[in-house]
């Protein structure tokens, strides 16, 4: 394990900003990605009814 | 009794909708369970980096982005060539599916990039060949994307598209020799099959597994984007007005 405490895991190693900066918008583009396409989806669906 | 299976059943619009629609949560279940064991292992097993401290640790996501970036690119190629070559529709409704998807990744692979390069080099960007070939791999997707959207005619708008798609595959060897071929900030490749991985085991394993995580979200993804695409551009065929209404 490399993390004494959730506070030091949060930390990075002071490098919080850039890792979670990279994970954070890597995380916000999937879901806008997933959820746009599913909705895209629907409202095709309908539309050919 | 012999199964003989039907390859090229589902190159047609009608049949691969439905199968698509039956892979896709596979797929994403499979994302998400690499996805778990890749983020599991990057931070919890790999040791911190001698080096780099706790920034190397967007290496997981940045490595793997940019590897998908490059693969799509050789996958849209792939099928939009096909499409002009043999005329078959699908063949083209893939290449246009897998194109927001590789440009996505294009940035995802330069975002992770200037947030690990800003500790490291000091910048967020240099104008070296590995990062600017890498901007030019999203302007390539981005191009394609808007000469597509520029174009009524589907099947015209999928052959100029398949025209940048195949000249500008001449950048996917560009953007992976461009740190042997010249001098660059950007570090060499920690994986090569010519020789054993520059990095611990450990921070291997959990590189490799979150680009199986981005690989299976990738397929997943364009499955569901290749589904809206063959209706968009099928909606007045019967088969899409005889489809099963969908579930609420």
């Amino acid at each position: 394990m490399n993390w004494g405490s959730v506070a030091a895991f949060l930390a990075m190693g002071g490098y919080a900003g850039f890792v979670w900066g990279s994970y954070g918008v890597t995380g916000l583009c999937i879901a806008l990605e997933m959820t746009l396409l599913v909705a895209r989806h629907r409202r095709l669906r309908r539309k050919t009814r | 009794m012999t199964a003989t299976i039907r390859w090229f059943k589902y190159s047609s619009p009608p049949a691969f909708y439905p199968l698509a629609g039956a892979l896709a949560p596979w797929f994403f279940a499979a994302a998400a369970v690499f996805g778990a064991m890749g983020l599991y292992v990057g931070f919890f097993v790999a040791p911190t980096d001698a080096q780099q401290g706790e920034a190397y640790r967007i290496i997981f996501i940045h490595v793997a982005s940019a590897w998908m970036s490059m693969f799509l690119y050789v996958v849209m190629a792939f099928w939009a060539g096909v499409g002009v070559a043999f005329n078959t529709r699908l063949s083209s409704m893939m290449a246009s599916a897998v194109a927001p998807t590789g440009a996505l990744m294009t940035f995802i692979a330069l975002w992770t990039g200037a947030l690990w390069g800003k500790p490291m080099w000091g910048a967020w960007w240099v104008w070296d060949a590995r990062l600017t070939s890498e901007l030019i791999l999203l302007f390539l997707y981005i191009g394609f994307m808007s000469l597509q959207a520029a174009i009524d005619d589907p099947r015209r708008a999928d052959r100029a598209g398949a025209v940048i798609a195949l000249v500008g595959v001449v950048n996917v060897p560009i953007i992976y020799f461009s740190v042997q071929w010249w001098n660059t900030l950007h570090q060499g490749a920690s994986v090569s099959i010519t020789r054993s991985p520059s990095m611990a085991a450990t921070m291997l394993t959990g590189m490799l597994l979150m680009a199986l995580a981005f690989w299976m979200y990738g397929i997943a993804v364009v499955l569901l984007r290749v589904r809206c695409i063959i209706l968009e551009r099928e909606r007045n065929a019967d088969w899409v007005k005889q489809l099963p209404e969908p579930r609420r």
